[in-house]
């Protein structure tokens, strides 16, 4: 399958903190990648290197054939990638679908220069609409988004990353803050919706139950590092990753050498 | 961006107050002209709070469409009160954009400090121009209005008249601009920069386009006050001018295009009656209605309204 988005050799250093150490990834698209690692490992600083929040000390990230590398996250989020926040960033004083319609009309007002020929045909209310629809938003459509549960916070934010019509979404801890009961739901809600779009997801996730159900691939960082890189059998199963991001107790010696 | 209730009724008021003109007494009709000028510069003010900028520099624009429309009769000799006015919105329309490019990029008390600091340069040309009159400032008779003159016992209403359609015609666009697409971004911005980038718009761009459209609404207040008043000068950009447009939009609140419209009525009538009943304790009474709405009205006047609707 083709490579839609390829980061090469990128690395970024805050001070002494390196928070990206030659990563090298390749996503193919309409594939579903689990981004694993314990705190501070640096998941979100990758997310924020290919959405153009921050720029990579050295390295490059082609998207479709494209040099993203120096673009501004408007810019990239109008090429199709966007993203959801580890603390969600929502329009706090507004209602919930004013939240969506702000994104619609942004789609719409851009000429629809990067959104898909038939979805702007269909006038934005339905839109928003269809959004709330996909992630069970409905019965909140008039409440302020700033006084909404955090669980429902957090499933707004995606819908707000979707409703731009992204080709690839990054989504940084989408069950962080929901309730373990509800953290299922609302990956099989996003997954759905994902699927009816035909997008490539890549998201961050300390749940393992939840990496294993849902990606066919898993990263998994380490000190800025990607320590693995593959199906999620695999790299559950890498003594490293028990290690160092499960955080199990596992003697050095079964670890592959050199890595401490 | 649709033609809703409120574009019906801000239609509906326009023709009221002008079929009401005519009939009112001289002082009211004064009353309500200077509230008309004040209400569409406290407009421009409201599209920027509603942005989350406060400008403590906005005598600026209001100066410049009045120095404009002067300086149009004064040194080109063209004395038609539209074209006075659409000096003053180009003019305005063309420093805004100049200066929006740096004003742009800065937030909360720089962009404010930045705005008066703009302001108070053109105060301080002004004051040294010689040729305008200098601190005196000059006279403006504004004679005509599209060719027919504007003179004798009907020009209070006349120029009345114009004011309305004018405040009211500004108010209906920027209604229409604030439910459209790139008006909802106002809000968006004051509540979440970051999410607007990545939801693919400019910030810049957006606060720049907003700051351009609330200069320019300035510009036309200051013209018409020109016209209105006869005189101009160079206090029109000193800051208390800009303070006191700041005043008003905190006392309408943002939540409608009525609101500056009614604040700025309210601001005048307790300026003059509280001018005329105790003219040594006017600012004291501004200042008390103004602590009482911030404190049981903190969404401005309007806020009673909705209130209301709500109830
Ligand atoms: N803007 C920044 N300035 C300084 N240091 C930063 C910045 N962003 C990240 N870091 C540092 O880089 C390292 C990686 O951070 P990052 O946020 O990418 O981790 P993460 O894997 O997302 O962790 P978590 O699971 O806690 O969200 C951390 O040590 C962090 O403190
Ligand atoms: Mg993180």
């Amino acid at each position: 399958m083709a490579t839609i988005l390829d980061a090469k050799g990128l690395n970024k250093s805050f001070g002494a903190v390196t928070a990206a150490k030659d990563i090298h990834v390749a996503v193919e698209a309409d594939s579903i990648v689990g981004l694993i690692g314990s705190n501070g490992a640096g998941k979100t600083t990758f997310i924020n290197m290919v959405t153009g929040y921050l720029k990579p000390d050295t390295g490059s990230i082609v998207f479709n054939g494209r040099d993203i590398t120096a673009l501004r996250p408007r810019n990239i989020t109008r090429l199709g990638i966007c993203r959801s926040f580890q603390i969600p960033q929502l329009f706090n004083s507004m209602t919930v679908g004013e939240n969506l319609l702000v994104g619609v009309g942004i789609v719409a007002g851009t000429g629809g220069g990067w959104a898909a020929a038939g979805a702007t045909a269909s006038s934005p209310a339905a839109v928003v609409d269809t959004m709330l629809d996909r992630f069970g938003l409905g019965h909140v459509r008039d409440r302020q988004a700033g006084l909404l549960p955090e669980g429902t916070r957090k499933l707004l934010d995606i819908a707000m990353a979707m409703v731009v019509q992204p080709r690839i979404l990054l989504l940084d801890e989408p069950t962080s803050g929901v309730s373990a009961d509800e953290k299922f739901t609302l990956m099989d809600m996003v997954m759905a919706a994902v699927r009816e779009s035909r997008v490539t997801v890549l998201f961050v996730e300390h749940d393992m139950e939840i990496v294993e159900r849902y990606t066919q691939r898993i990263l998994a960082f380490y000190e800025g590092r990607i320590i693995a890189d593959g199906v999620p059998s695999h790299v559950l199963a890498d003594p490293e990753v028990r290690r160092y991001v499960i955080g199990e107790h596992v003697p050095a010696a079964e670890g592959t050498a050199g890595h401490a | 961006m649709k033609f809703d209730r409120t574009c019906i009724a801000i239609v509906g008021l326009a023709v009221v107050l002008l079929i009401a003109g005519p009939l009112l007494p001289a002082w009211a009709v004064s009353l309500a002209n200077v509230s008309l000028c004040l209400g569409t510069v406290v407009l421009g003010m409201m599209l920027l709070m509603r942005t989350g900028l406060v400008s403590f520099g906005h005598g600026l624009y209001y100066c410049l469409g009045a120095y404009a429309a002067g300086t149009l009769e004064n040194l080109v000799k063209v004395s038609d009160i539209a074209l006075m006015v659409l000096a003053g919105a180009a003019v305005t329309a063309v420093v805004s954009g100049l200066l929006g490019l740096l004003l742009s990029r800065y937030r909360e008390i720089f962009f404010a400090m930045l705005s008066l600091a703009f302001s108070m340069i053109l105060y301080g040309l002004l004051v040294k121009s010689a040729a305008l009159g200098s601190t005196d400032g000059f006279n403006i008779s504004a004679k005509t209005l599209a060719g027919f003159a504007v003179d004798g016992d009907s020009r209070r209403v006349v120029l009345y008249s114009i004011a309305v359609i004018v405040t009211l015609g500004s108010a209906l666009l920027l209604h229409l601009y604030l439910s459209s697409h790139r008006g909802r971004l106002a809000g968006a911005i004051r509540d979440n920069e970051l999410r607007v980038e990545y939801m693919g718009a400019s910030v810049r761009a957006t606060i720049h386009v907003n700051y351009v459209i609330s200069a320019v609404l300035a510009g036309i207040g200051g013209a018409l006050m020109a016209v209105n008043i006869g005189h101009i000068d160079p206090e029109m950009a000193y800051w208390p001018q800009s303070g006191e447009f700041v005043f008003v939009a905190i006392l309408s609140g943002t939540g409608s295009v009525f609101a500056p419209l009614a604040g700025a009525l309210v601001f005048e009538t307790i300026r003059s009656f509280a001018y005329e009943y105790s003219p040594n304790t006017w600012q004291m009474v501004l200042g008390i209605t103004m602590l009482l709405v911030i404190l049981f009205l903190p969404g401005g006047l309007w806020s009673i309204f909705k209130r209301r609707k709500a109830g």
